[in-house]
């Protein structure tokens, strides 16, 4: 596969379901070596996801020599670095011939901002052409090659993308009969209009 | 109408009742469902049609499949925003008199989808509901309830009078707009002469 960058993301949970990330050019071509190859021969696409990763800033302990009062030591530091957020596809993908899988193969946006592109795989399973649309609906992906990119499961005028992490839900909290946590926090900006009327 | 001397008359087999009375009577007794269910409360609402629960006994064994023929919307089941306007325009295709039950958490409050993007939180926001069963899914026996009360509310309805039933009065709405799909929710949110939100006391 000339150029494909791939990456095994580890995953390091008892599940150990490692996963394998590949970039977009080469993404259909490599789902197709993964479905044809006759070794691997991943014929059915069970699942395919969308997970929305925000902007972040990552914090990892580094160990780092210093000179403190003239004397060499080593000091643990706290280094701080952002990462820009970014939107991934998941596929899951099993094999009904040779009975083996799941491989687990992830295509991840440049970023979140619009329009965020990858390519489908529907050419190659059928499987997931309405998945790739609910992940269209629900996070606002754009499938490359997709035959049929419309909304599944929300109205076609509807704007929002409800399942990415900074989605803003409409405010219909003004009946709250047990509100606790953040649908208190919610109902209480209603709670003026309802003292006036009280 | 005296009670001691219609009760004399019956004690010669004749039976005497005011139009009212007799037009409450026929109308409670055959209270015909639009079958129609939008999820699990559907499956409980079946249940209590057939042999086991039987709706027959009050009349109401009739499923039909067309809004022109039924007098008893039952929205069993969880009301998604898509499905809204859908379930608005089947109550306004509906002929007088025409009643509601709410039947299950979510079709009265939106039960454990309330904190969902896509679920309404009651169908009492847009069309005037005259039973609210909760649960999840409600049993057959609260269906039956369900019924049962509502028979006893057209028993109570008078057909003269200002205070006459609303199907009497030409000047009460008996249709209520649709709701559109909009940008981000459906609009309008709710009809305010169907539904305000109730003040609660804390």
């Amino acid at each position: 596969m000339p150029g494909a960058k791939l990456t095994l993301v580890k995953n390091d949970s008892p599940s150990a379901q490692h996963s394998l990330l590949v970039d977009i050019e080469s993404a259909y071509a490599v789902a197709r070596f993964l479905r044809d190859d006759p070794q691997l021969r991943l014929d059915y696409c069970s699942n395919v996801t969308g997970v929305d990763f925000l902007d972040a800033e990552l914090s990892e302990k580094v160990k780092v020599k210093k000179v403190v009062d003239g004397v060499e030591k080593e000091v643990e530091e706290v280094r701080k670095t952002k990462r820009a957020g970014y939107l991934e596809v998941v596929y899951h993908l099993y094999s009904m011939s040779l009975k083996h899988g799941p491989v687990i193969l992830r295509q991840r946006t440049p970023g979140r901002a619009d329009p965020v592109k990858v390519m489908s795989l529907t050419p190659l399973w059928r499987s997931a052409e309405f998945q790739e649309r609910e992940v269209f609906d629900l996070y606002g992906v754009l499938f490359d090659g997709h035959p049929d990119l419309r909304r599944i499961l929300m109205w076609d005028g509807f704007k929002d993308y409800p399942m990415r992490k900074d989605y803003q839900e409409p405010d219909d909290y003004e009946y709250e009969p047990t509100p606790h946590d953040d649908v208190c926090d919610k109902a209480k900006a209603h709670y003026p209009a309802q003292e006036a009327k009280a | 109408m005296d009670e001691g001397l219609r009760s004399e008359l019956q004690k010669q087999g004749v039976f005497t009742v005011t139009l009212q009375e007799l037009h409450n009577w026929s109308r409670s007794n055959s209270v015909w469902p639009l079958g129609f269910g939008l999820a699990c409360c559907a499956i409980e609402m079946m249940a209590a049609s057939m042999a086991r629960y039987d709706l027959a006994r009050f009349g109401a064994e009739v499923f039909r499949p067309s809004p022109r023929q039924a007098d008893l919307m039952i929205v069993a089941g969880t009301v998604t925003k898509k499905m809204a306007p859908q379930v608005v325009r089947l109550y306004n295709q509906m002929p007088e008199p025409k009643y509601v039950i709410a039947m299950g958490a979510c079709a009265i409050s939106g039960g454990p989808f309330k904190q969902g993007y896509n679920v309404l939180k009651g169908i009492d926001r847009y069309i005037p509901v005259d039973v609210h069963i909760p649960g999840c899914p409600p049993r057959p026996e609260a269906l039956i309830h369900a019924f049962m009360t509502l028979q006893r509310k057209i028993d109570a309805q008078k057909v003269f009078g200002p205070d006459r039933a609303h199907h009497f009065d030409a000047s009460k709405p008996s249709e209520f707009p649709i709701p559109l799909y909009g940008e981000h929710d459906l609009v309008p949110t709710k009809n305010p002469n169907v539904w305000e939100p109730a003040v609660v006391v804390r």
